[in-house]
């Protein structure tokens, strides 16, 4: 790249009269240029305390941009502070205007942001407040949530039957292939993990009842709705906050139609629909990585692999699996559909109620799944 | 005299909001609006960047409650009736937003076609031919089977405008319908707009504050300002043009060339 040669900024000062500093520039006063400190003019203008008017001769100026405007509003303050006159006849004419037009409106009062730093406990109590709000806030959702569901079942609601099936289709099967790439890779793992310490016994075949267990009875279910938190719960944010954003949602209510049943309710009823089914499909892919593992890698023949997983899983542990995947399906709809419906009106804002939603969802996801463990095995299911 | 007018316009009035006050949690955009529309009025309401139009008209077509105050259609409390009948008030309103706010994943005939399935007992085969007809009038025939992201800005107005238009509403409602469009474009939009008032007799409420839209097309508005939160005119625009001696007024409708600095002189 060619490199334009620039012309070192310089600066005198000299006095024609008593009163009067003049301000010599020369050389290329652009931005990019180093500038000489503006102390030097303050230095040299309390040098002079009789000091009256300061001037410019800018003949020896080569050119000049915005770099140059802000140095001269920094020596306009300066004057201002001491009460000197600044002369501008001897700048050139364009930088006069820009210099008058700068300083044509005045500063509005109040208009400059300050930042106070609140005092801790103040901040404490602003975001307990926010909490408190923001618990209120997701209560109300999911009773509106509920009323929309009891008008489904009384067959009051009023939605699209077309909606459902598109959304079924985004959710369900277009999420097939990395739902089958993360469970099957799971079930590898556990495969591994159980054969390094089940080999130690000579018990390797009970890697299938270990990889069986596990997937079908949390593994399957946590990992599917992890993604679909990640890839569905996220999507609908996105879109309904986009909704809210250019007005579709405003419009949809003053149509006198409820975007909760127009909306919300087509997405949560593809949502817990779909997150069950494939969590069977996740169930089923992992037991088939335990199988490759096993045949390939442990020596346990095919059948034997297949026997074991048969005598150790009951439909229970399916049951098991299905009931948290539809607990998780009705949470990541919940979560994802507020989020959207309380986005905010700009792009920012959209950015955050899909963050928000992915973040809700796998926190609800994760604590449920703890939640349901423990209940399960006290239960002694 | 003026009382008998006045009682005039609120025996004819269709809109009235009384002691309006409009705030998001304790801060106040506008306090106490009074004023009414008169059926088959174009109704501006104006004022400068972020005093509070829009906010206004969002609590004219019932999305947002106002603080204090009250709305009136035909006489009924808005804010006071049940539920239903708020919705059923709602089906006389036709509203075109800013943005056009067309329901993006539904087509252009989707999207006029849903409230027509949505409260009439038309059948799909008549559906389709009102929304051609709605589509024709806004100059969008042969638009139908088009997504929204697939057509202009402008564009997307229009059909915005067929869709409030679609059950024949007794108020139509605009957002800022200029913005955003080249002065041809906003110049026939605003005929579009004198035509659909003298042909369905619909009342119009616009929030606007292109002076050009509002000297064709208003002719009863209200001034919101910013500063003392509060309205400072109302009326015929042409009239505050020859009349108002406020200097914000005069400011606001001859683009600053009168107005506060006359005021300031006459005062030194």
């Amino acid at each position: 790249m060619l490199k334009k040669t620039v012309t070192p900024c310089k600066i005198a000062f000299s006095t024609p009269a008593a009163d009067k500093l003049l301000i010599n520039v020369a050389g290329d006063w652009v931005i990019g240029n180093d500038f000489p400190p503006i102390g030097d003019v303050q230095k040299n203008l309390e040098q002079h305390s009789s000091l009256r008017q300061i001037s410019f001769n800018t003949e020896e100026l080569l050119a000049w941009d915005s770099g140059f405007l802000t140095f001269l509003i920094k020596v306009r303050d300066i004057c201002t502070q001491y009460e000197i006159e600044m002369n501008k006849e001897g700048l050139p004419e364009g930088v006069q205007r820009l210099l008058t037009l700068s300083s044509a409106v005045p500063e509005r009062k109040g208009a400059r942001r300050e930042t106070v730093r609140e005092p801790v406990l103040a901040r404490i109590g602003v975001k307990a407040l926010d909490f408190v709000r923001a618990s209120g806030e997701m209560l109300g959702f999911i009773g509106e949530a509920f009323l929309v569901f009891v008008r489904l079942l009384s067959g009051k609601a009023r939605f699209r039957r077309s909606d459902i099936a598109l959304i079924i289709q985004e959710c369900g099967p277009q999420a097939l292939p990395i739902v089958t790439l993360i469970s099957f890779l799971v079930g590898l793992i556990l495969a591994y993990m159980g054969a390094v310490q089940l080999q130690m016994f000579g018990a390797q075949v009970y890697v299938a009842s270990l990889v069986g267990l596990g997937m079908a009875r949390v593994m399957g279910a946590l990992m599917t709705g992890i993604i679909m938190a990640g890839r569905t719960g996220a999507s609908f944010a996105a879109q309904l906050g986009t909704m809210q954003v250019n007005e579709e949602i405003d419009a949809y209510r003053t149509l006198g139609i409820s975007p909760m049943e127009f909306l919300v309710l087509p997405r949560m009823l593809a949502l817990i629909l779909m997150v069950p089914l494939l969590t069977l499909y996740a169930d089923l892919v992992g037991i088939l990585a335990g199988l490759f593992v096993g045949v390939t890698m442990l020596d346990i023949g095919f059948m034997e692999y297949y026997h074991q997983t048969v005598v150790s899983l009951t439909l229970t542990q399916f049951a098991v699996g299905l009931i948290q995947a539809t607990v998780f399906g009705v949470l990541i709809a919940i979560a994802g559909c507020m989020r959207g419906m309380q986005c905010g009106r700009s792009a920012s804002a959209v950015g955050e109620a899909t963050t928000s939603a992915v973040v809700t969802s796998i926190v609800f996801i994760v604590v449920a799944a703890g939640v349901l463990t423990i209940v399960f095995n006290q239960l002694g299911i | 005299m003026t009382a008998t007018i006045e009682e005039e316009q609120e025996r004819d009035a269709h809109i009235t909001a009384r002691d309006l006050t409009m705030a998001y949690g304790d801060f106040v955009i506008q306090r106490d609006l009074n004023f009414s529309v008169r059926r088959g009025d174009i109704f501006i309401i104006m004022g400068g960047s972020g005093c509070g139009k829009s906010t206004l008209l969002r609590h004219l077509i019932g999305l947002k409650a106002p603080a204090r105050g009250e709305v009136f259609f035909n006489e009924v409390n808005f804010w006071k009736s049940e539920t239903e009948e708020q919705e059923r008030m709602k089906r006389n309103f036709g509203v075109l937003f800013q943005s056009g706010a067309l329901f993006s994943s539904l087509t252009i005939a989707e999207n006029v076609a849903l409230p027509l399935g949505e409260y009439t007992d038309l059948s799909p085969a008549q559906i389709l031919e009102v929304v051609s007809y709605k589509l024709s009038l806004v100059g969008l025939a042969g638009f139908e089977e088009f997504y929204p992201s697939e057509i202009s800005g402008g564009m997307q107005k229009r059909a915005g405008l067929a869709r409030a238009m679609a059950m024949d509403p007794e108020i139509l409602f605009f957002d800022e319908p200029s913005a955003g469009l080249d002065p041809v474009s906003a110049r026939l939009l605003d005929d579009l707009i004198l035509e659909l008032r003298d042909s369905l007799g619909a009342t119009v409420v616009v929030v606007t504050h292109e002076l050009a839209s509002i000297f064709a097309i208003g002719n009863n508005s209200v001034f919101l300002d910013p500063e003392t939160k509060t309205m400072i005119a109302g009326g015929d625009p042409k009239r505050l043009l020859a009349e108002s001696r406020d200097p914000k007024v005069q400011n606001f409708l001859t683009r600053g060339e009168k107005g506060e600095s006359d005021i300031k002189e006459n005062n030194e």
